[in-house]
C-alpha cells in the first residue's frame, strides 16, 4: 500500500508494507545514504534519524507509526556545500577513522545542541553513551560536538 | 573521492575492464633486479601512475581503505613526489580490473609497500615529464622548475603536465633508479592533511558498498544453520517462494538463500527459511568452562621460534605466570556486505574485502569459474579490524546472482549472523618462567598456544569461504600455517626485544578449530605483549624495581629507549610511585610484530571495589612510526587503538556454549562506549631520516598490559585472564 512520508521538508509517498522499517524505506525507496544498518535492534545508534525533532531509531520504526512527523536525516541537516555546524566540526575534527557510526553520533548530537546548546563534555558522553563507535573515535566524536556547540554559541 | 561516484559505480556495470600494462611475466625472476615495495611485483610505470590532459593524476593503488585513512597518506605521496595539489590527484582503490595486484590490506604494510612503490613511481614519472619539457624548451632537465604541476623554463615559458601527457610513455617498466625528494623538501608529506574520504561521509555521500544501488537491484539473505558442521535435512521451499516479493529460493546442498525484490522482503523471507529449515545438530564446540585447557589438548604444530643458551647463575629466583585471552570478535558496526552481479557468464563483485585478488583467486574456485570471469572492485564497508565476513558475504552475493537472471543481488548480512559467523580472533594461552639474578633477566622461557590467525582466502589447499563449506560439492578451509619470525602470527611479539642472554620461546599452533578464527587486527600481538608486558612487571616487582627502569635496563637500542622514556616524561611517570587501592598507573611497551611502529602507553585506572567494575579515564603514549606521513592520521591510529585495545581488554569476550555462538548482539557482546572512553595525551617522534613504519596496529598491545599494570599498581593483585569484567576483578579483590 502506497504511504506519505515528510522527509527533509518535502512528501513523498512508498508503497511499502506498513510495518516495513523506516529505515529501508529511506535507504532504499528515497536513495538517502546517511542512515546506515548496523543492528536493527535500536542498540547501536547508527540508523538514527529525527522525528519531529527527537532522535530515533529508524531501524525499529514501522513507517506506519511515522503518520505526519517530519522526519529529518544527515541530508535534511546539511550539505557538502551549506553543511549543519555539526557536519562543518566533524569534517574540521576529522571525527571519524571508517565513518559509519558518524550519522548517529550526528544526528543524536543535534537533538542534544537543541535542548542544551553549550553542553558540557560530561553531557556530549552522556549523550552519545548510546550510540556506538567501534573504531575508537570517542574522543574526536566528543571534541566535535563541542566544537559544533561552540560554533552555534558565536552565530 | 571520485572513485565513489555514481559515474564510476556504473562503469563496472557492462563487464568494462580497462586495460593496464600487465608486468611482464617473460623475463625469469632473477634476471630481474629486485625493486622496492610493490613495485618489485607491479612493475609497469602505468600500472601506478597516469597523467590526464587536464592535468589530472590518477593514482592506482592495490590498497583500500579500512578506516585507517590509507588512501589519503598514499595520496600524499604521490602528490608530493609529482609535485602536483592534493585535489588534482585522483584514486583509484583496488579493482581487480584496473589496479595493481598488492595481496591484502594487511598488516600495517601500506605504506611501506604501496607507499614505496609510489614515491618511486611518482619520482620516475615527474623525471620523464621534465625531461620532455626540457626537450621542447632546449634547455637542461636541471634548469628547469616544477610546483603544481606546472614546469617553468629560466625564461618563464611554462608548460603543464597536462600538455605533456600525450607524449609521455609511462608504459615502461619502473627502474627505480630516480630519487625521491629528501624529507626537508616535503610540503604535503608530514602534514595534517585532511581525509579525502570524510566529507561524503557526514553529509550522506555514497561511501560504502552498503550505499551502492544498481538498476534493478535485487536483495539477499542467508539462511545460516544453528552452528558450525551443521547439515540441512530439509526446508519447504515452496513456501517460501510464495512469500510476497520473493524472487528466487537457492539451496545448494546446505547452502540456503533467498532473493527478494525490497530489502524487508528478503528479511521476512529469510526468517520464514530458517523456521522451516531442519539441520543436523553439527559437532560440539569446547566447553567454556575448561575453555583453555580443553584448547591445550588438541593437536599442535610445535616450534621453537627463538632460543639462546647462556650459563644460568646459580641462586636465581624464578618467577612463572600464565596468561589467557579469549575468542574476541571484530564486530564492526556495520554487518558484512557485498553486491554481486552475473551476466554472459561474467561475475562482478562489489566487496569491502582486504584483498581483491586473493578473494578473486578463491571465488573462481569456489564458483568453478576462471579468474578472468570475475571482477572484483572495492568499496568500503564500516572500520575494518582483520578478516571479518567481508569476503564470505561476497560469495553469499555471487551465489545468489547466479539464480537472479542477471539482476544485481545486494547481501548484507544481519547483526546476529556478523557475530555468529566471522571468523573470531583466537582464544589464547600463555605460559612464562622466568629466573631473576641481581635485577636481571638471567632465564626466560616462554610458550604460546593459539589457533590459527590466517585463515584468509588466497590458501593454495583450502577455500576460505564460509558458504563454500555447506555446498553440495563442499570445498574444505585450508590448514591452519605457520607464519615465519620476526612477524609471526600467533607467535607475534613473542619474542621480546628485551636483552634475554638465555631465553627459549615456543610457539604451538593448535592446527583444529573447534571455533571459527583468523586475523583479527595484531593478530597475536595483543595476547603477546599482554603476557610479556604484564610479566615483566612482576618481575620488577619481585626484583624490588620501578618498572620503568627495569625495562630500560634490559634495553640497549637508543629508539627502544626513547619511546619509553618520552612517555613516562609525558605522563610525569615517578619512579616506584604506588597506586592507593582504587587509582594506579601502570605501562606497557612494544615494537609492533618486531618490525614496525615503537609504542609505548601509560594509563591510569580507576577501580570501583564494590562493583569491581574498572574505569580507565587517561593514557599517555608515545609513537615512533619513522618518518611520519600525516601526523593527524597517526595520531587518530595511535588513539583509536588504545580506546579500542581499552574495549577489548575491559569487556569483550564471545560468549557461547557446547551448543553455539550465543554473542548475538551488543547486548551479549557490549563494546566500551562513548561515556567510557580514556582521553589520550600523544607525543609523536618524527624520525625524518628512518624509513615509514606501519603505526595502524601498534597501541593495541601495550594498552592492555598498561591496564593490567595499572590494576596491580593500584590493587597489588594481577589479573591474568581476559577480559578484567568486574566479577573478575571483584574476585580477584576478594
Amino acid at each position: 500500500m502506497a504511504i506519505s512520508l515528510k522527509v527533509n521538508g518535502a512528501t513523498r509517498s512508498v508503497e511499502a508494507e506498513p510495518d516495513t522499517p523506516l529505515l529501508y524505506v529511506l535507504r532504499n525507496d528515497f536513495e538517502l545514504n546517511g542512515a546506515k544498518f548496523g543492528c536493527g535492534l535500536s542498540q547501536c545508534g547508527a540508523c538514527t534519524v529525527l522525528v519531529n525533532g527527537v532522535a530515533t531509531r529508524s531501524c525499529s520504526m514501522p513507517i506506519s507509526q511515522v503518520g505526519s512527523a517530519e522526519v529529518t536525516t544527515l541530508e535534511g541537516l546539511g550539505t557538502l556545500a551549506k553543511p549543519h555546524p555539526l557536519q562543518k566540526a566533524f569534517i574540521d575534527e576529522q571525527a571519524a577513522q571508517c565513518g559509519y557510526c558518524a550519522n548517529g553520533m550526528i544526528m543524536t548530537a543535534a537533538e542534544l545542541l537543541k535542548r542544551t546548546p553549550r553542553p558540557s563534555d560530561q553531557d556530549v558522553r552522556a549523550a552519545l553513551a548510546g550510540n556506538l563507535c567501534r573504531c575508537g573515535t570517542h574522543n574526536r566524536i566528543v571534541r566535535a560536538v563541542l566544537r559544533a556547540a561552540q560554533a552555534n554559541g558565536r552565530t | 573521492m571520485n572513485a565513489l561516484t555514481r559515474r564510476n559505480f556504473a562503469a563496472g556495470l557492462g563487464g568494462i575492464v580497462l586495460s593496464f600494462s600487465l608486468a611482464p611475466r617473460l623475463a625469469p625472476a632473477q634476471e630481474r633486479p629486485r625493486l622496492p615495495g610493490s613495485l618489485d611485483t607491479n612493475r609497469m610505470l602505468d600500472a601506478w601512475i597516469r597523467v590526464g590532459a587536464d592535468g589530472k593524476v590518477t593514482v592506482f593503488t592495490g590498497k583500500v581503505e579500512l578506516g585507517q585513512g590509507i588512501v589519503t597518506a598514499l595520496a600524499q605521496i604521490a602528490a608530493e613526489e609529482l609535485d602536483v595539489p592534493l585535489a588534482q590527484v585522483i584514486m583509484v582503490p583496488a579493482d581487480t580490473g584496473r589496479t595493481p595486484n598488492e595481496g591484502q590490506t594487511a598488516g600495517s604494510q601500506s605504506v611501506e609497500n604501496s607507499g614505496t612503490a609510489l614515491r618511486l613511481a611518482g619520482a620516475e614519472v615527474r623525471a620523464i615529464l621534465l625531461e620532455l619539457a626540457a626537450k621542447r624548451f632546449g634547455v637542461a632537465v636541471e634548469a628547469l622548475k616544477v610546483a603544481d604541476g606546472v614546469i617553468t623554463a629560466p625564461d618563464g615559458r611554462k608548460v603543464n603536465y597536462g600538455e605533456l601527457a600525450g607524449e609521455a610513455n609511462l608504459k615502461r617498466e619502473a627502474t627505480a633508479q630516480v630519487k625521491a625528494k629528501p624529507p626537508v623538501q616535503h610540503t604535503i608529506v608530514g602534514k595534517p592533511v585532511d581525509r579525502l574520504d570524510i566529507p561524503a561521509k557526514m553529509t550522506g555521500g555514497a561511501a560504502f558498498v552498503q550505499d551502492l544501488r544498481l538498476p534493478g537491484m535485487l536483495h539477499g539473505r542467508v539462511a545460516r544453520p544453528p552452528r558450525y558442521g551443521s547439515k540441512l535435512e530439509s526446508v519447504d521451499e515452496a513456501k517460501i517462494k510464495a512469500i510476497p516479493g520473493v524472487v528466487a529460493v537457492v539451496r545448494d546442498g546446505s547452502f540456503l538463500g533467498v532473493v527478494a525484490e525490497r530489502e524487508e522482503q528478503a528479511i521476512k523471507a529469510v526468517t520464514a527459511l530458517s523456521a522451516s529449515a531442519k539441520w543436523t545438530a553439527g559437532p560440539e564446540l569446547p566447553d567454556p568452562a575448561r575453555l583453555y585447557q580443553q584448547l591445550m589438548t588438541l593437536k599442535t604444530q610445535d616450534k621453537v621460534i627463538s632460543e639462546k643458551d647462556a650459563s644460568l647463575p646459580a641462586g636465581a629466583k624464578v618467577v612463572e605466570a600464565t596468561y589467557h585471552r579469549p575468542y574476541q570478535a571484530h564486530a564492526a558496526i556495520a554487518p558484512s556486505c557485498a553486491v554481486a552481479q552475473v551476466q554472459d557468464g561474467k561475475l562482478t563483485a562489489w566487496t569491502h574485502s582486504q584483498g581483491v585478488y586473493p578473494l578473486r583467486a578463491t571465488l573462481a574456485r569456489a564458483l568453478r569459474m576462471q579468474p578472468a570471469s570475475i571482477r572484483c572492485i572495492h568499496m568500503e564497508g564500516a572500520g575494518c579490524y582483520g578478516h571479518n565476513g567481508a569476503d564470505d558475504v561476497a560469495l553469499d552475493a555471487a551465489l545468489l546472482a547466479r539464480a537472479s537472471n542477471g539482476r544485481p543481488v545486494r547481501v548484507q548480512w544481519m547483526r546476529a549472523e556478523e557475530f555468529m559467523w566471522e571468523p573470531f580472533g583466537p582464544a589464547m594461552t600463555m605460559q612464562a618462567k622466568a629466573a631473576l639474578g641481581n635485577g636481571r633477566i638471567v632465564d626466560w622461557s616462554y610458550d604460546v598456544w593459539s589457533q590459527s590467525h590466517n585463515m584468509r582466502p588466497g590458501d593454495p589447499d583450502g577455500i576460505n569461504l564460509l558458504s563454500s563449506w555447506y555446498l553440495a560439492e563442499p570445498h574444505p578451509p585450508g590448514p591452519a600455517r605457520q607464519a615465519p619470525q620476526p612477524n609471526g602470527a600467533g607467535d607475534r611479539n613473542a619474542i621480546p626485544l628485551y636483552d634475554l642472554p638465555r631465553h627459549k620461546i615456543t610457539h604451538h599452533l593448535i592446527t583444529e578449530m573447534p571455533v571459527r578464527t583468523s586475523a583479527l587486527r595484531t593478530l597475536g600481538a595483543y595476547a603477546n605483549v599482554f603476557a610479556i608486558e604484564s610479566f615483566m612487571d612482576e618481575l620488577a616487582a619481585a626484583a624490588g624495581i620501578d618498572p620503568i627502569e627495569f625495562r630500560l635496563a634490559h634495553i640497549k637500542d637508543a629508539r627502544e629507549r626513547a619511546v619509553i622514556e618520552a612517555v613516562a616524561k609525558a605522563a610525569s611517570w615517578k619512579p616506584g610511585e604506588k597506586g592507593d587501592g582504587v587509582r594506579g598507573r601502570g605501562i606497557g611497551y612494544a615494537k609492533y610484530k618486531t618490525t614496525a611502529t615503537y609504542n609505548a602507553v601509560i594509563v591510569e585506572v580507576e577501580i570501583d571495589r564494590a562493583s569491581g567494575k574498572v574505569r580507565v579515564p587517561r593514557a599517555w603514549t608515545s609513537v615512533d612510526a619513522g618518518l611520519i606521513i600525516n601526523p593527524d592520521g597517526l595520531t587518530n591510529q595511535i588513539e583509536g587503538g588504545i580506546v579500542q585495545s581499552t574495549s577489548w581488554t575491559l569487556h569483550e569476550q564471545v560468549q557461547f556454549d557446547r551448543n553455539g555462538i550465543l554473542s548475538r548482539d551488543w547486548k551479549s557482546y557490549p563494546i566500551l562506549s562513548i561515556a567510557e572512553a580514556p582521553k589520550v595525551e600523544t607525543v609523536l617522534i618524527n624520525q625524518p631520516n628512518q624509513r615509514s613504519l606501519g603505526a595502524g596496529e601498534a597501541s593495541q598491545g601495550p594498552t592492555v598490559a598498561a591496564i593490567a599494570n595499572a590494576i596491580a599498581n593500584a590493587t597489588g593483585k594481577r589479573l591474568r585472564e581476559l577480559p578484567f569484567t568486574p566479577e573478575r576483578v571483584k574476585a580477584a579483590l576478594g
